[in-house]
């Protein structure tokens, strides 16, 4: 052999040693995963850290991140007995065996099916919309990992009852005015263009962008593709039975052709004929337009925008912000903060089939994803909650949605795995504590890490039946059986039990003693035990997803 | 269940009211103010009493006797300058600190959109949410009364609408007519443990919040702050009306919307710059609408509303309250086949008055058959403007909503004139 195959040799046993104890090359921090974009994304934001001067923080610990992982990807806190296996694992790759191992959990599938569902319709569905036939499609694709273009084509082309063909009631939950106003489908080219395309066009129905370069024309050349959809609501009363012979909608096919009309400010009488970025499709009749539409943004997507928005808002899922900010306002009035990652993370989504498992693997793997929370002494000036363009050279926090809150105070009194019965059992319990919290959590949208806590919802976690039932001392009940467990013989092991049950991680010294100090003043201890679940689950830690 | 000539759909629309398309919590706002010092002195408030379904003014507010439109009432005087219906006595005797806007004209004559517009001065848009007028309210002068423990707009019975990009902390804070705020107490567990649960709550937080992750942690524990405080709060007595001497509550009315009147009363009295009653519904009176108005809504209403202005009055807040009652449309001076009235937004009236503004007036006028307006016509921008006005809160206030947008408040409406000279 000679010296050069030699060398090589010898280096790729050096870089595996490496890889065995966790570190990569480099001395880097790794997760296990070997994908070599990864090292990529590594690279582009590291550059940013020295562009900018700043240091990161520490990897976060196995206690934040298994924490953060579990409710990134599943929606749900990790279990006391999850953690701590996780954490006694001495598997230098186990964070991304984890990783793995979550996205191919049902978990994955309900979590995004909430969070497809709350960004497609809202959390308060509109009139006439069948949430639940629009959430069975969602299940359905992500427990198949279908590609994310072969989703988004059913989503815009969707036509049939709603609960035939779930994906229809995106574009019905849109069609609330009346069929013959001019308007009538103005939210449907609005919220399609934000949430498909991460294109901000509202304000151009009535006049040029301000800020970004859309004009008025595109709006309408955009609008003009969905105007052969109707809704069509069938309402039938038997007033014999007292009930309903038919109560479903549908959205149906009509005839348009040629151009649409829209008025510009000054009163002047424009046309605009279907046109998608320069490619004119025909306006005749014949031609279906929104089919059109769907194969140009979805099968064609040439200009990428499809993937880019995608990325763009998967990132900011994960990170609370994402290359841009709003993640659904891109274009050259908003500049991205890593221009390069995104282009080229937009074009390996693109060759992977738009796979989005994948996609949340180059996420997740990657060390930014792996930081803790914290800031440190030089990295204080990487702080987008203030207004700075993220680094992402440490976590940011997020507060955790209504629906994660739910699954976590049942993971928390281990009320999960206690025979929740049929799904649709327990998605109705899980509907219904949902909706105390939709009027109170109102329907904010995706972005910002600012907890909008308000008065009632404090309320319905200080004084609430689920908090209440949580800390419950009942026979049968999570504390009941923390107290009665032979494995916790002494007070400090309770309390650990406790903390690693809700917030995922074991008290410091100083908060044992505190803790302890306070419970000895109580007369009988399972107020005291009741009392410290009470303030570990209504605590800010809790409820931040840090 | 169903009030009676509401169907179903209009049921639904009502209860799907409050949660309609509402887009979310603004962190940015920016703000003009003038007179700030002036505002914070200010111990102003509004109620809004509202009808839900729409209620037949031409029938309370604008009669027409002569007309084939006039139906079964007969106008009477009162104690201004106008004449209204004759099932309204008390309201009559009342009338020298309430006014009628005669020539509300507002084109949108469907539910939700209806309400949306009457409570926000805007029409519905798809590129943004308009925060509700109290919620309005609540932002200028709310945030201003530190002293005030409990929230500055609720509503009693539900609905009040969006905060839109105001943000939910000036959501409509729900109570029911018994004076329930939900989950406010701690049911069947010594409150002596609060404390103690508190004291541990605060560890915790405090090791979080030192933990150096951002503000997060910090807005969550002053948010429970508040609410601990509302919990406490010697505020809280004001949704206790079973506390009011039993002859003022007599004279407000049998149940739950006498009961929500005299708590308006005295949430305003202490501080709360906006309530809104929503426990008079039933207004859809596509039926029967001359014995349903005769035997059950104007009884109520009259006593309710004619209590109210008395005792703001003889407490010396009505300089002080802008009492103002609507829906979101009117009806049709046509009767229909059913003895009842269908939607109407082209001409109808609002009974509005106190906080300083000019009562006993007629405002703008109706032809002899109530179907044209023959006089300047009104939006609700223009009814906000009028109790902005009266609220002392300036009219030139501009917010700016989560896509950068500037919205004037109250819609860019105009005080109405004779309302306020």
């Amino acid at each position: 052999m000679n010296r050069a195959v030699m060398t090589v040799v010898l280096c790729f046993g050096l870089a595996s040693l490496y890889s065995v104890a966790g570190y990569g090359a480099d001395d880097q921090f790794t997760t296990g995963s070997s994908d070599p974009l990864i090292s990529f994304v590594n690279e582009q934001i590291r550059k940013g850290w020295e562009d900018n001067e700043i240091q990161p923080s520490d990897t976060a610990d196995d206690a934040e991140w298994v924490r953060r992982i579990h409710l990134d990807v599943v929606g749900h806190v990790p279990s006391g007995k999850v953690v701590e296996e996780f954490m006694r694992d001495k598997d230098p790759a186990k964070r991304s065996k984890l990783i793995d191992a979550l996205l191919a959990d049902s978990g994955y599938v309900r979590n995004f099916t909430n969070y497809w569902t709350n960004t497609l319709i809202g959390r308060v569905t509109p009139d006439k919309t069948n949430r639940g036939a629009l959430e069975k499609f969602l299940r359905e694709s992500f427990a198949k990992n279908r590609p994310w273009n072969e989703i988004a084509y059913d989503l815009i082309a969707a036509e049939g009852r709603f609960d035939d063909n779930g994906a229809v009631n995106y574009l019905l939950a849109q069609l609330q005015l009346n069929a013959d106003s001019e308007e009538y489908v103005v939210e449907a080219t609005a919220k399609t263009a934000r949430v498909f395309l991460g294109l901000q066009v509202q304000c151009t129905q009535c006049h040029n962008h301000p800020f970004n370069d859309w004009k008025q024309n595109q709006f309408w050349e955009f609008n003009s593709f969905f105007r052969q959809m109707q809704r069509e609501d069938h309402e039938k009363y038997n007033a014999t039975t007292g009930q309903m012979d038919d109560d479903y909608s549908e959205l149906v096919h009509r005839n348009f052709d040629g151009p649409v009309y829209y008025e510009t400010r000054a009163g002047l009488m424009l046309v605009a004929y279907p046109k998608y970025f320069g490619t004119e499709i025909d306006q005749g009749s014949e031609t279906n337009r929104r089919l059109e539409l769907a194969k140009s943004i979805t099968k064609d997507d040439s200009n990428k925008l499809l993937a880019k928005a995608i990325v763009n808002r998967m990132w900011g899922y994960y990170f609370a912000n994402g290359f841009t900010r709003p993640i659904d306002d891109m274009g050259p009035h908003n500049p991205s903060s890593h221009p390069e990652l995104l282009d080229r993370l937009t074009d390996e989504f693109v060759k992977s089939g738009y796979d989005l498992k994948q996609l949340a693997r180059w996420i997740c793997n990657s060390e930014a994803y792996n930081l803790t929370s914290k800031f440190n002494s030089k990295n204080q000036i990487d702080n987008p909650a203030n207004g700075e363009v993220p680094l992402f050279s440490h976590m940011y926090v997020k507060p955790m949605q209504v629906e994660q809150l739910y699954e976590s105070l049942l993971v928390a009194t281990a009320a999960d795995s206690a025979g929740a019965g049929s799904y649709e059992g327990s998605q109705g319990a899980r509907e219904e504590w949902v909706e105390q919290f939709k009027s109170i959590f109102g329907n904010d949208d995706e972005e910002g890490a600012l907890y909008s806590g308000t008065i009632p919802q404090a309320l319905l976690m200080m004084n609430g039946q689920l908090v209440k039932t949580a800390i419950s001392g009942d026979k049968g009940s999570y504390l009941a059986s923390v107290l009665s467990d032979p494995a916790y013989k002494k007070e400090p092991d309770r309390i650990r039990a406790l903390y690693l049950a809700s917030l995922g991680r074991t008290p410091s010294s100083s908060e044992l003693k505190s803790m302890q100090g306070m419970m000895s003043k109580y007369p009988d201890k399972l107020s005291a035990y009741q009392d410290l679940y009470w303030a570990l689950l209504n605590s800010n830690e809790f409820i931040v997803n840090h | 269940m169903f009030n009676q000539g509401m169907s179903r759909r209009h049921f639904m629309s009502h209860a799907a009211m409050g949660g309609a398309a509402v887009l979310g919590a603004n962190d940015f706002l920016s703000h003009l103010h003038l007179n700030a010092a002036e505002v914070s002195k200010n111990r102003k408030a509004c109620i809004l009493i509202w009808l839900g379904g729409g209620a037949p003014t031409i029938d309370m507010w604008d009669l027409k006797p002569g007309s084939k439109n006039g139906g079964e009432f007969k106008p009477i005087s009162t104690a201004g300058d106008l004449q209204i219906s004759e099932h309204l006595p008390g309201v009559a005797k009342q009338m020298d600190v309430l006014s009628v806007v005669r020539s509300m004209s507002t084109r949108e004559a469907d539910h939700m959109r209806g309400a949306y517009f009457m409570h926000s001065g805007y029409v519905p848009n798809p590129t943004v949410v308009h925060p509700t007028f109290g919620s309005v309210v609540s932002y200028e002068l709310g945030t201003k009364r530190k002293e005030l423990e409990i929230p500055s707009f609720v509503s009693i019975g539900g609905g009040g609408m969006s905060p839109g990009f105001l943000g939910m902390s000036h959501a409509p804070f729900t109570v029911d007519a018994g004076g329930r705020i939900q989950n406010a107490d701690m049911a069947g567990v010594d409150p002596s443990r609060l404390g103690s649960r508190l004291d541990m709550l605060a560890t915790i937080e405090e090791g979080f919040i030192k933990s150096d992750r951002g503000d997060a942690g910090q807005a969550h524990k002053d948010v429970y702050s508040k609410a601990v405080n509302l919990m406490r709060s010697e505020q809280m007595k004001a949704f206790k009306i079973a506390d009011e001497k039993p002859e003022v509550r007599a004279a407000y009315g049998p149940g739950q919307f006498g009961d929500s009147m005299l708590m308006a009363r005295r949430l305003v009295e202490v501080g709360v710059p906006f309530v809104e009653i929503n426990t008079l519904g039933g207004w859809d009176l596509h039926n029967d609408v001359f014995n349903t108005l005769k035997n059950q809504r104007l009884p109520l209403l009259d006593q309710g509303i004619s209590a109210l202005t008395a005792d703001l009055k003889q407490r010396g807040m009505m300089d002080d309250t802008v009492v103002i009652c609507m829906g979101e449309f009117g009806r049709t001076p046509r009767i229909n086949q059913n003895t009842g009235r269908d939607h109407w937004a082209t001409s109808w009236s609002v009974l509005v008055g106190g906080g300083g503004l000019k009562g006993g007036r007629a405002i703008g006028e109706t032809d002899a058959d109530g179907t044209r307006i023959i006089s300047e016509s009104y939006l609700p921008s223009d009814l906000w403007a009028t109790v902005a006005y009266a609220l002392r809160i300036p009219l030139d206030t501009v917010h700016t909503s989560k896509r950068g947008r500037p919205m004037k408040i109250a819609g860019g409406g105009q005080p109405i004139k004779g309302l306020i000279s």
